[in-house]
């Protein structure tokens, strides 16, 4: 997974998955077309047109496949609709100082990567593309590298071996617990 | 090694070491909901495979439910087809639910422990962040996503990283009309909204020991508003008393219990040390549950306040919180609907009637709770005083049903998220006790609970 994209930038903290989808659009019973949704009362005005001070409305943020959030983004509810929602959207990496627990479990389970780099970066990184929308990020899952060539910046980034594996190869942790049966039966046998 | 009651608990839970420090650890009990299982029922379909332990497994419909005329189908086609969805899935899986018209229906961290489901020494996950509130029985319990809700259906376990513990100790004497909710409203404040990110927190000190099941449930819910994964309390009598008052349970296993308990040398990753006197009721005057500031407060109190909250909640920096008009009380939820907590509301309100212009609504978090509080006269305190009595559901906590709070309008709630839009387009949250919620219905402003209590 190697990405090379512009980027929408949202520098407010502790962004929450009532802002990412809001509990109103949580009543489907499929996985599919949440993306329309995605930061709704944030992204539309009253009478339903896209609201224009809004990054994701910014032409210039089209076809934009990587987020830039303020710290501990996604936390609040475990509605992995706020995932679904988020790479629906098209987005494949988001950059925060920090993610919430749950929302940072859901986003590997729906390939999209989460990274965590130090507040100086995020927020040089931030500054830059509201300063220059065409500048492009580099995000390699292999290398656990974030590039970015104007501001000279490459920094690595953490992520557990087995999620890494899971992203790369497509490997599905609930296939991967469904072969545990017999482990898992075993256990229960021997507590 | 000492060890703490999150590491115990834990370490017999580990059915395997996954290379890198994940382990892969064994469920007992999963609780569901209609709003974020639909997906993983569908998922087993695809994959072919039944649910692995379907007696380990028990299901409700709360968050979608209306409030009124439950006998009645659901209007909201989109909220039945949830619900349906669940009663189908539950019946083709063997899962036993507690759905609309059950006696044993409610939110889903009301009945658990309720029902005597919840033990000490467990570990319980559901896909609701608010699971964590079964941590007050000494448990590991979390919330978790919708491919883990599929997981855990299938296989009864989880791939999960082991968290950081910290510990947060409040010791002294409590003041006059400082509930639990306040309590935890305070170490929230303290911490911020992400002060305990990656960390599992163990609540101890005398305030907590002194606690009853339901105020350290209260507690616990709101663990994860500062980012916990879970929190949890020591067993001790309390404990075994609320539990055996429930289900019988053999004296070895008591024992076995009281041996999770944290070991006196056990070191945690972090410790915070809070003095119960600095406590006092608290409202939170932003879109983030850590901006609580005290009713003698003016906004400009709280240090987790940002501009774009004061622009959302209509407040300026020195506004007096104890001024603003209040339009809705909600006086419900997983964190304030238990029976403790309607009786702290009738105690306080009987004798008074609310402020003319504020709609209250009082919705019990179960079944149970709300035919108890109706043998107790309750429901006949509350009409008094005009306040509705409603049918249990989640609520006005987030809105999924018709309980909405109108754009603009300012909402007392003691529900656990006072995000924007949380209780509806535009709703303006106040998250308060029990106790806060009850005194500001009576004035019909933000008001300090203690002035009714002598
Ligand atoms: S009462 Fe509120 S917080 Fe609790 S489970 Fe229902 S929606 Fe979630």
């Amino acid at each position: 997974m190697d990405i090379r994209s512009k980027a929408i930038p949202l520098p407010i903290d502790n962004i929450d998955t009532d802002q990412i989808i809001p509990a109103k659009f949580l009543k489907q019973t499929d996985r599919l077309g949440y993306g329309k949704n995605l930061f709704y009362a944030w992204r539309y005005l009253q009478d339903g047109s896209p609201n224009p001070d809004f990054e994701l409305n910014n032409p210039a943020r089209k076809d934009a496949e990587i987020l830039i959030a303020g710290n501990n983004f996604g936390c609040g509810s475990s509605r992995e609709h706020a995932a679904w929602a988020v790479a629906d959207y098209g987005i494949k990496v988001v950059l925060s100082t920090q993610f919430a627990d749950i929302f940072k479990g859901n986003a590997y389970n729906n390939g999209i990567l989460p990274v965590e780099l130090d507040e100086r970066s995020i927020a040089d990184i931030t500054q830059l593309v509201l300063d220059q929308p065409a500048t492009e990020i580099e995000v390699s899952l292999q290398h656990q590298l974030v590039k970015v060539s104007t501001l000279n910046l490459e920094k690595n980034f953490h992520i557990s071996p087995f999620k890494k594996e899971c992203l790369l190869n497509g490997v599905d942790e609930t296939d991967y617990l469904i072969n545990l049966r017999g482990e898992v039966t075993l256990f229960e046998q021997q507590r | 090694m000492p060890k703490t009651l999150f590491d115990k608990i834990w370490d017999l839970h580990v059915v395997k070491h996954v290379a890198d420090g994940l382990d892969v650890l064994y469920i007992d009990q999963h609780f569901l909901h209609e709003v974020t299982s639909p997906q993983a029922f569908d998922g087993l379909r695809k994959r072919g495979v039944e649910v692995f332990r379907p007696q380990q497994c028990v299901a409700t419909a709360d968050h979608n439910v209306p409030t009124k005329n439950q006998d009645q189908p659901i209007k909201d086609p989109l909220s039945a087809n949830q619900v349906n969805s669940l009663i189908k899935n539950c019946e083709e899986f063997g899962i036993e639910l507690y759905g609309i018209g059950h006696e044993n229906q409610g939110i889903v961290h009301i009945i658990g422990p309720d029902l005597g489901i919840t033990q000490p020494g467990m570990t319980i996950v559901c896909g609701d962040s608010h699971t964590s509130t079964h941590g007050a029985f000494g448990t590991i319990a979390f919330g978790i996503g919708t491919s883990q809700v599929e997981q855990v259906l299938a296989a009864q376990s989880l791939v999960l990283s082991r968290p950081k513990t910290m510990s947060i100790e409040v010791n002294g004497q409590l003041n006059k009309g400082v509930t639990a909710k306040d309590v935890i409203l305070y170490i929230i404040a303290q911490l911020g909204a992400e002060g305990a990110t990656g960390y599992f927190v163990e609540y101890s000190g005398n305030v907590f020991r002194n606690f009853t099941m339901e105020e350290r449930m209260t507690v616990c819910n709101m663990s994860i508003e500062m980012g916990a994964r879970g929190g949890l309390i020591g067993i001790d009598q309390t404990t075994i008393d609320y539990v055996t008052s429930r289900v019988e349970i053999p004296k070895e296993k008591i024992f076995t219990w009281l041996s999770l308990n944290t070991d006196e040398d056990a070191v945690f990753d972090k410790t915070i040390k809070l003095n119960a006197a600095d406590i006092h009721p608290l409202v939170t005057c932003g879109t983030a549950p850590d901006t609580g500031i005290r009713l003698s407060d003016r906004v400009s109190a709280s240090k987790h306040i940002t501009k774009k909250a004061l622009g959302y909640m209509q407040f300026n920096q020195d506004d007096q919180i104890s001024d603003q008009s209040v339009d809705y009380v909600f006086i419900g939820s997983c964190t304030n609907g238990r029976i403790e907590d309607l009786r702290a509301v009738a105690n306080l309100v009987k004798g008074h009637k609310k402020a003319e212009h504020v709609n209250v609504w009082v919705v019990p978090g179960s079944m149970k709770v709300r035919s108890q509080a109706i043998e107790e006269d309750l429901d006949k305190i509350f009409e008094a005083s005009g306040f509705e009595f409603r049918e249990p559901g989640c609520s006005a906590c987030l809105a999924m049903n018709e309980d909405k709070i109108p754009a603009g309008s300012l909402c007392v709630s003691t529900s656990n998220r006072n995000f924007e839009g949380r209780q509806g387009e535009g709703a303006r949250t106040v998250l308060a006790s029990p106790l806060t919620a009850a005194a500001s219905a009576i004035t019909g402003k933000i008001t300090d609970p203690t002035i009714f209590l002598n």
